[in-house]
């Protein structure tokens, strides 16, 4: 196959940026997106010029380390689906392909196409958790947990903090995230105790972060590479409403 | 050099409490007064160091991803093993102790694998408070299923995802114990030495990988958990950033490295497709307990569609040569069958290096929807990789470098040789033998992060002085500016080949002389080529960019530059292994019937190879290994 990338090149969080166009030739249907970038990368390295820096880890679409914009769309255009899943099969011979980071003000561009997404780990520490200290665990089976909330909890634990989300929002709200750490800690009964005081938290954090606010656009389902439901938005805002009114009426 | 291994006296079911019972304390105000270092964020690394916070230590936490929820303990799939007997079918702490003993082909510490057994229900108990979703029964009870190596279903799970769930869990400790000070976390943070002084760890150097900055870190104590070694071989299921460096630094400073030529190589991944392959992906071995695995019983038949080959045609391998274990057989045992049967000209798909993994038979018995329920996720990466439907024809797979059972020695506290450094997870060696059994790895990861280290770590620390080595110390610049002085001759060398290019070439030698088999004249010859590219790795490696900043270049060759030694380490310590023992197979060394054939007279003991200087042969220390209550037996699985 024979392309055309425009990548978004950036020297460092304070510098411009530009979209520079990179011809390549030679890449397989059967590779992976990110294995497309190494084999041009390797190429503008025997250049001596500087590789294009992109975040990347397992590759198998679990660590959540992959981030960009590909056309236009987080995570390029198949559904359900990272970066590092995409592969090349998805595009047409003779393709012009548009790379960029995710674009928001919580997450600061880095370099190239490496943003920071910090402000995903301050929203957990504000409350996406159970506190519980190791050691003096009730038997794993002294308490039983209906399938269904077991199932519903595990949907959305699923999350795997790539950021799709936010970069998907117009709003860029990082409700899609909040609301899976929620709904997965508050459909198991291990999360009932701090389930009005975790919202609450984790909202306010959200906020403080610079994250937008949601207007139910949906866009963060579609490009949701784990398919988290919307549903959990709905959840959460019901939640966050019961603890406010809660809050406010003691 | 000393190996004591310090096992607590008295029966082997006794020693643990019995260390427990003596250890000794710190008191809850003098703990604020010590600081650990804790490298790595996996689910030993997150574990320990959110267990060590809530004990009251002042803790240091480093991971080189931009967060530590990414480490790749998430990508594990299957399970994790508990001696639980929820199920009712005859399990216990003694079988589970066996199970790894024997599936480690007598190779392991007994009191640390009976350790590991006793606190693994303790795991299951603190996850699910954790609020872990593991799958449930229709009761509402914890579900379990079966695993290579093991006739009883003690794996818990949650659906293909259990290593990112457990390590969510950690995580969201750990990012509680940040919230609350006790740890403060250093992301995107590398470290690149060990800062050892007087023959004690008192700290380490680190890279922040943003910025460029390089700087020294002191605690009364260092971690590491920084995990396996099998990307040097390049092409791994380990993630793309996992490496050697921490653990190798700390062998160059001191630290004994332990049994290297014990790797795994996992029978369940998916076949490399072409050159640009960057890493193998792999299918959770939970996959066996559904699907038949096959080749074509004559050569004739390759080429054609698995699904045009009649059931009298198909050799179902495992289930003829191992019917009382069948398709569960342990992964050594099933990846060298694999390539017995691509060696024999059997093998499928590209380059005939490939095996078929056949789930008709299960859908028809139960239905394509609970074969859905159980495994949806591993057929969709599947289909997405290989643009192929499991559910339709045969998936095929093919062994691939997965977990390293070798690591840094430590003794029965998880401390190394060198005082003050302890090494916990697959970073370490001590538990998983010459093979490691399914589900057991999560288990080992968080057993000695949360139930093991902050009891030897407090035992330890409490007969030190709190009070660490002030950053100025000779030593501390020393190490710090070699580390920099490193950095800047790989930018300085200009060469014509990538770091990458290097590393593949590398990664061809160790898989092809090094890899599922070996043999004296492979292993001379892999000593032989190692050598070679390292010193083609100094002299013609080019590194664009500068140190100063984020450079992915740097970063990759510098991970490099150690796997072009550690390479020949792993290569001398399987050439000087003159045994086959569970992943490590020596041609020389099998039995009529094509098993691995140890020698216990002459090598039931730990290798520990000691450093004694760059381009100076290291030493092999052994640490004898005693068994008190199994007794040695040929591995079977018939």
């Amino acid at each position: 196959m024979k392309l055309t990338l425009y990548i978004w090149r950036q020297k460092s969080r304070t510098s411009g940026g530009q979209m520079v166009a990179y011809p390549l030739d030679g890449i397989s249907p059967d590779m992976s997106f990110l294995e497309m970038l190494d084999v041009l990368n390797e190429q503008l390295v025997k250049k001596g010029e500087e590789p294009v820096a992109f975040d990347h880890d397992c590759r198998e679409g679990i660590c959540g380390s992959c981030s960009m914009m590909i056309n236009g769309l987080a995570h390029g255009p198949e559904r359900g689906t990272t970066t590092c899943q995409l592969h090349m099969r998805s595009f047409a011979d003779g393709d012009a392909i548009y790379i960029e980071p995710w674009r928001a003000k919580a997450f600061p561009v880095i370099k190239d196409l490496v943003c920071d997404r910090s402000a995903f780990d301050r929203v957990i520490q504000a409350g996406g958790f159970v506190s519980v200290n190791t050691g003096g665990a009730p038997d794993g089976n002294a308490l039983p947990v209906p399938k269904v909330d077991a199932e519903r909890a595990m949907d959305a634990a699923e999350c795997i903090g790539c950021g799709a989300c936010v970069a998907a929002c117009p709003n860029a709200s990082a409700m899609l995230f909040l609301s899976a750490k929620v709904g997965h800690l508050g459909a198991m009964p291990q999360g009932q105790p701090e389930r009005q005081t975790r919202v609450r938290a984790m909202v306010m954090q959200h906020d403080r972060e610079g994250f937008g606010h949601c207007t139910n656009i949906s866009e963060c389902e579609a490009a949701c590479p784990k398919e988290i439901s919307v549903e959990f938005i709905a959840q959460l805002n019901r939640d966050f409403i019961g603890s406010t009114v809660n809050a406010t009426v003691k | 050099m000393q190996l004591d291994p310090k096992v607590p006296g008295g029966p082997l079911a006794e020693k643990w409490s019995r260390y427990k019972r003596d250890q000794k304390l710190i008191n809850p105000a003098n703990k604020a007064k010590y600081t650990v270092i804790v490298v790595g964020t996996g689910l030993a690394g997150g574990s320990a160091a959110a267990s060590l916070a809530e004990l009251g230590y002042k803790v240091l936490s480093f991971c080189f991803q931009d967060s530590p929820r990414r480490a790749h303990s998430i990508a594990a799939q299957g399970g994790i093993n508990a001696a639980k007997n929820y199920r009712n079918d005859g399990d216990s702490v003694y079988r589970l102790f066996y199970d790894t003993i024997k599936g480690g082909d007598f190779r392991s510490r007994e009191a640390n694998v009976h350790r590991l057994a006793e606190v693994s229900v303790n795991i299951i108990d603190q996850c699910v408070a954790q609020g872990v979703p593991f799958a449930r029964e229709y009761g509402g009870l914890l579900d379990t299923r079966s695993f290579g190596g093991a006739q009883l279903q003690r794996t818990f799970y949650c659906r293909g995802q259990t290593g990112q769930q457990l390590l969510l869990g950690a995580y969201q400790a750990l990012s509680r114990q940040i919230a609350a000070g006790g740890v403060t976390m250093f992301p995107r943070c590398e470290m690149l030495d060990l800062i050892a002084i007087d023959g004690k760890a008192r700290g380490i150097v680190t890279r922040h990988l943003e910025t460029g900055k390089i700087e020294t870190f002191t605690a009364d104590a260092v971690v590491l958990a920084t995990g396996g070694y099998s990307n040097v071989f390049f092409l791994s299921t380990n993630a793309i950033g996992c490496n050697v460096s921490a653990t190798y630094r700390a062998y160059k400073r001191g630290a004994a490295f332990a049994n290297p030529c014990y790797t795994q190589i996992h029978p369940t991944c998916i076949p490399v497709a072409g050159d640009h392959q960057s890493k193998l992906t792999l299918m959770s071995e939970s996959l066996r307990n559904d699907g038949r695995v096959w080749v074509p019983r004559n050569k004739s038949d390759i080429g054609k569609h698995p699904n045009e080959i009649p059931e009298s045609a198909r050799d179902y391998y495992l289930e003829r040569k191992y019917p009382s274990f069948g398709n569960l057989a342990p992964r050594d045992i099933a990846s060298r069958a694999a390539k017995e049967a691509c060696d024999d000209g059997r093998g499928v798909g590209p380059g005939g290096l490939g095996v078929y993994l056949d789930f008709a038979a299960a859908i028809d018995k139960q239905g394509e929807a609970r074969i859905r329920e159980k495994y949806g996720n591993l057929f969709e990466m599947y289909e997405r990789i290989t643009a192929e439907d499991g559910y339709k024809q045969p998936m095929r797979i093919y062994p691939a470098l997965h977990y390293t059972m070798g690591g840094l020695w430590v003794n029965y506290e998880l401390m190394s040789n060198l005082p003050g450094l302890f090494v916990i997870g697959e970073a370490n060696f001590s538990d998983h033998g010459a093979n490691r059994l399914g589900a057991s790895a999560l288990m080992q990861g968080l057993a000695d992060g949360y139930f093991v280290l902050p009891y030897t770590l407090t035992n330890w620390l409490a007969e030190q002085k709190p009070g660490v080595t002030p950053t100025d110390h000779l030593e501390f610049k020393r190490v710090e500016a070699e580390a920099g002085e490193k950095l800047k001759k790989l930018l300085a060398v200009k060469g014509k080949k990538t770091a990458i290019e290097l590393h593949r070439e590398l990664g061809h030698v160790m898989w092809e002389n090094v890899g599922m088999a070996r043999n004296k004249q492979s292993l001379e010859h892999a000593i032989q080529r190692i050598r070679e590219l390292r010193e083609e790795f100094w002299r013609n490696v080019n590194v664009t960019g500068t140190d100063a900043d984020l450079n992915v270049a740097l970063e990759r060759a510098n991970r490099v530059a150690d796997y072009m030694e550690f390479g020949e380490l792993l290569a001398l310590d399987a050439l000087t292994r003159e045994e086959s023992c569970g992943g490590h197979f020596r041609t020389e060394y099998q039995t009529v019937e094509g098993e691995a054939k140890r020698d216990d007279a002459h090598f039931c003991h730990v290798a520990a190879w000691e450093f004694t200087g760059i381009d100076k042969p290291p030493i092999r220390n052994e640490e004898p290994l005693g068994f008190e209550t199994v007794k040695l037996t040929e591995r079977s699985y018939k």
